[in-house]
């Protein structure tokens, strides 16, 4: 198994197949997506079954000098192995998903394929050049993605899109030029171990940070998000929100984080600002929203706003919950933009208004709707639970004061999605058409139900998904340590008091009389 | 060294003169029925002009076995990477010349002769070991540049493009020619290695101004911001293969010729004219992309993107050093696969009556009616705007490496964050073939060479253009080692 290249494998099959569609008729086309897809998941339960947890941090790892000035270098660890886990299961429901489009399939299914081997890429990539190719490439095919099959003002979205995030890229490419010409290596896990002089980490990490926060997105780069969300399509947007925002949090965490601690210690309270203006000014817009993937978006950038604080803290609890709020909003709020997308395919809007007591017409609908917007709010026995509560913890160590705002948007969280819920699926029905909606086909069924098992699991028992991290992590976190701030609690151990003191024997001697 | 050795080296350029003059006869003799027949021939030429070139790159030739006729002319591995470009490039122009031409019923013999004699000029600036090759070769291009510019003569803007060119190119003659005066009179001599000796000690006020208008000389021959005027109105009125020809061949020998004048000649002061370049790299990029973004006719878009472009080579000049100067080429090597792609595929718009199609506008929806060469267009768009995964990247990722070792940090970062402004109007492109709804103006046939050549530049920029990286890298890094031991 070990000298298997399943990495290259796993990135060839939706290569070979996306090619293949660019010349296949539209029946063949889906059937083709699907098949490379659900081939794509395979390997991914195979690659997580054959990861040996405990063992070495890289796995899996293949290398061929291929190129010039970079190699051809692929491997995981534990946080990588749930990224990628992340963006195959989502893949086949975005291709299922996308049985509404009707116009030019090949050239549809070719950008989603292309855009899952990217995904990959990202999170498989060793070297450092070879990440930065995987990284910006994914611009291409959702350019095409939100321009060609996108809504009203497309193309608008689609110009914000590309650019803003070029720009935000481009500078970290000098970065990685500089460092690469400091370090002399390209290998990520070699850099990661590599102390650049502090001064120099502020540049790098501003560069960085220019990047990472734009896809991410953070407040104030994140206009880009509710535009390019409301005009792409359904499956457009399960991507966008499900892998590709992870995109910047995986940024974080592999590249600014271990490369540059110093530098991040240095810049956690713009950090910690941005996030929580994002935390609470975005939830606020969430609220009045009246378009729902707009809604849905905003709240996107909230809960990256947890996330981001999280990784900040510097500490075990912080980046495990971060990581957990990554991989539980990408099921979350992709399942919502299925929901969405559902009643859409119906109706043809996403206006609130236009909707209204679903709950009657569409039972299960509203059931599995009601279920992923308690697992957006963070109800406990769902994964946003887990996330949030571990993120928190890791930053009310940090600060209590940063950790009071971002509790707010758990708060605001709930009005807004609670409020969401109340008008669409609850209430009179209101509009005749919407009363008269079918309720979930199998097909819709076979998208819905995956995600929210996986949603459920992720809240019960997420100690499957912590386990395989749980090294990588600690790693992190002794890598950070020598920077991290101290917390504003400045807890103390005091001597125990006559009290406390006689308690315990106490105690002692109750549990010895049993 | 004696005289056979140095007619040995000269070996290409005498092949290139002869069969020149012989096919110019077939040409006379035959009428211009013949005109296929001789550009194929002329091809054939430049391919065994090519065979005779490379063992030269591939050995790494460079030192006092290459310096012909007493330093005048030095066929060393740089000189063989450029003329290789320079011969792909000329081939590329003539053999989509005559299906091009033939629809106008203006296709002559004349038109591959004056390709041939372009290229040898071309041969002799990347060459040039001595001022006076260095303008015996300019001129050479430049007269055959202007005849092809206005090689449409019944049409008006074709005329009015050789005119043009013709005006402004003798003004850039003239700008070189003064300053190579000053050079010669404040150093004593026109060989660069003779230059390069003079001016070690330190470089006096009127040598000064000899570098200054030199470099503003070769400024208009390689179209860099402030000299670009001529750029967009010569690209839009010559007729397209000829469009094609300007922005490759002759790029790529300016491009030479100025690494060889700077690196070479003015190698002991190159923080003399490093600012100049500073300057013209960048405006060449800022100007390059606000230019195009207003433009309605995909020519003169070119016109603007190789503007742009010629600001990114120059940023490899810029730095001064090897890495450098092997940044360029592999950059240049990358830039002529692009042009011939975009401007064959713009070769390739044409309406239902054969009509060329050249407003932007008019390519609405191409995607839907010409799927094929749609994708290509766009790979070429995304690969000039320097989008990874297409080889484009790599051509902006040599330049800026090399400007980050060499530590001119702000440089790279000024110049990278232009490029943004760039790939807005590439965006454009790709936004109309594919967003818009279709216009149904370009439908013609195309000839299967233009097909052929499409799918070779196409292939070559794709992502499969990595894999020759290494090759590529190698072989720029011996022709820059040429250049700098030759200094």
């Amino acid at each position: 198994m070990d000298d298997f290249p399943i990495l290259s494998l796993m990135l060839l099959v939706p290569l070979v197949a996306g090619v293949a569609c660019l010349f296949a008729d539209a029946r063949l086309a889906r059937n083709l997506a699907l098949a490379a897809t659900l081939v794509d998941f395979a390997l991914g339960i195979l690659l997580w079954a054959s990861f040996d947890i405990g063992g070495a941090q890289w796995q899996f790892v293949e290398r061929a000098p291929l190129f010039a000035g970079f190699q051809w270098a692929l491997g995981i660890d534990g946080i990588a192995l749930m990224l990628i886990m992340l963006s195959v299961f989502l893949m086949p429901i975005c291709i299922l998903a996308s049985a509404s489009i009707e116009k030019r399939v090949g050239e549809y299914m070719a950008a989603f394929l292309l855009m899952e081997v990217l995904m990959i890429g990202v999170f498989a990539a060793q070297d450092l050049f070879l990440f930065y190719i995987f990284f910006e490439a994914g611009l291409i095919p959702m350019y095409l993605i939100i321009g060609i099959w996108g809504g009203q003002d497309r193309i608008y979205a689609s110009y914000k899109f590309f650019l803003y995030t070029l720009l935000g890229s481009v500078l970290m490419l000098i970065a990685m030029l500089w460092m690469v010409n400091e370090a002399g290596t390209t290998d990520i896990p070699t850099l990661m171990a590599y102390d650049f002089d502090p001064r120099a980490q502020t540049w790098l990490w501003l560069a960085f940070f220019a990047s990472f926060a734009v896809k991410m997105p953070m407040w104030p780069v994140h206009t880009w998000l509710p535009d390019a969300h409301v005009q792409a399509p359904t499956a457009g947007s399960v991507i966008l929100a499900g892998v590709l925002l992870k995109m910047g949090g995986y940024g974080f965490i592999r590249f600014s984080l271990p490369m540059f601690p110093e530098a991040s210690a240095q810049f956690a309270w713009l950090i910690f600002a941005l996030s929580m203006i994002a935390v609470v000014v975005t939830s606020l817009i969430a609220l009045v929203q009246h378009d729902m993937k707009k809604l849905i978006a905003y709240s996107s950038v909230a809960h990256m706003a947890i996330v981001t604080v999280g990784l900040f803290a510097f500490n075990v609890q912080g980046l495990e919950g971060s990581m957990i709020v990554m991989l539980s909003h990408g099921l979350v709020s992709g399942a919502l933009f299925l929901c969405v997308g559902v009643i859409y395919d119906r109706l043809h809007t996403r206006e609130i208004d236009r909707y209204g007591g679903l709950s009657i017409n569409m039972p299960y609908y509203a059931l599995f709707f009601l279920l992923f917007t308690m697992a957006s709010i963070g109800l406990p026995g769902t994964s946003g639970f887990v996330g949030e509560f571990l993120s928190l913890a890791g930053i009310y160590q940090v600060s209590s004061w940063v950790a009071l705002v971002c509790t707010t948007g758990i708060i605001l969280g709930a009005a807004y999605m609670l409020y969401l819920y109340r008008r669409v699926a609850f209430g009179d029905q209101k509009n005749a058409d919407a009363a008269a909606m079918p309720d979930l086909s199998p097909r819709e069924w076979l998208m819905l139900a995956p995600i929210a098992a996986a949603v459920l699991w992720m809240g019960v028992y997420p100690e499957s998904f912590l386990a395989p991290m749980r090294e990588d992590i600690a790693a992190l976190d002794a890598r950070v340590a020598r920077a991290a701030p101290l917390g504003d609690a400045r807890l103390k151990l005091s001597e125990p008091t006559k009290n406390a003191g006689h308690a315990q024997d106490e105690h002692a001697a109750h549990g010895g009389a049993h | 060294m004696d005289f056979t050795a140095s007619l040995a080296l000269i070996a290409p350029e005498i092949l290139l003169s002869v069969a020149g003059l012989v096919l110019l006869l077939a040409g006379a003799w035959m009428g211009d029925g013949a005109s296929r027949l001789v550009s194929y021939a002329a091809v054939a030429v430049l391919a065994v002009c090519a065979f005779m070139v490379a063992p030269v790159l591939c050995t790494a030739a460079m030192g006092p076995d290459t310096v012909a006729f007493g330093g005048q002319f030095r066929a060393d591995a740089f000189a063989s990477f450029a003329k290789l470009l320079i011969y792909a490039a000329g081939g590329a122009a003539l053999l989509v010349a005559p299906a091009f031409f033939e629809r106008h019923g203006a296709m002559r013999a004349e038109y591959p002769v004056l390709v041939l004699f372009a290229v040898l000029g071309m041969g002799l600036m990347v060459s040039a070991g001595d001022l006076l090759t260095l303008y015996i070769g300019l001129e050479l291009n430049s007269l055959s540049a202007y005849v092809l510019a206005a090689f449409l003569r019944t049409d008006e803007r074709s005329a009015e493009a050789g005119l043009k060119y013709f005006v402004l190119g003798a003004l850039a003659s003239g700008i070189l020619l003064f300053g190579m005066s000053l050079t010669y009179g404040f150093t004593g001599t026109t060989a660069f290695e003779g230059i390069r000796t003079a001016l070690a000690g330190g470089l006096s006020t009127g040598a000064l101004f000899g570098v200054i208008f030199m470099l503003a000389g070769l400024a208009f021959k390689i179209a860099a911001v402030p000299f670009h005027m001529w750029t967009p109105d010569v690209y839009e009125g010559a007729p397209t293969p000829v469009t094609t020809f300007f922005a490759t061949a002759p790029k790529v020998a300016a491009v030479g010729l100025t690494m060889r004048v700077a690196m070479d000649a003015f190698g002991t002061q190159a923080s003399a004219w490093q600012q100049v370049i500073i300057f013209a790299a960048l405006a060449s990029i800022v100007v390059g992309a606000l230019g195009a973004i207003g433009q309605v006719n995909i020519k003169r878009l070119l016109a603007y993107s190789s503007i742009n472009n010629v600001g990114f080579i120059l940023i490899g000049l810029a730095t001064a050093t090897q890495a450098g100067a092997s940044a360029m080429l592999v950059y240049l090597a990358i830039y002529v696969a692009m042009s011939v792609g975009g401007f064959v595929a713009v070769l390739m718009l044409r309406d239902a009556d054969g009509e060329a199609v050249e407003a932007i506008a008019d390519i609405a929806g191409l995607s839907r009616t010409q799927p094929l060469l749609a994708l290509c267009l766009a790979a070429v768009m995304f690969s000039l705007a320097g989008i990874p995964p297409l080889f484009g990247f790599w051509g902006k990722f040599v330049v800026f490496q090399a400007a980050v070792q060499a530590d001119m940090i702000a440089l790279a970062a000024i110049g990278i964050a232009a490029s943004v402004i760039g790939a807005f109007y590439y965006l454009k492109i790709v936004k109309i073939m594919y967003f818009d709804e279709p216009a149904d103006k370009a439908h013609g046939k195309s000839d299967w060479i233009h097909w052929a050549l499409l799918a070779v530049s196409a292939i070559f920029i794709s992502p499969l253009g990595y894999l020759l990286t290494r090759w590529l890298g190698s072989l720029a890094d011996k022709a820059a080692a040429a250049l700098l031991f030759a200094a």
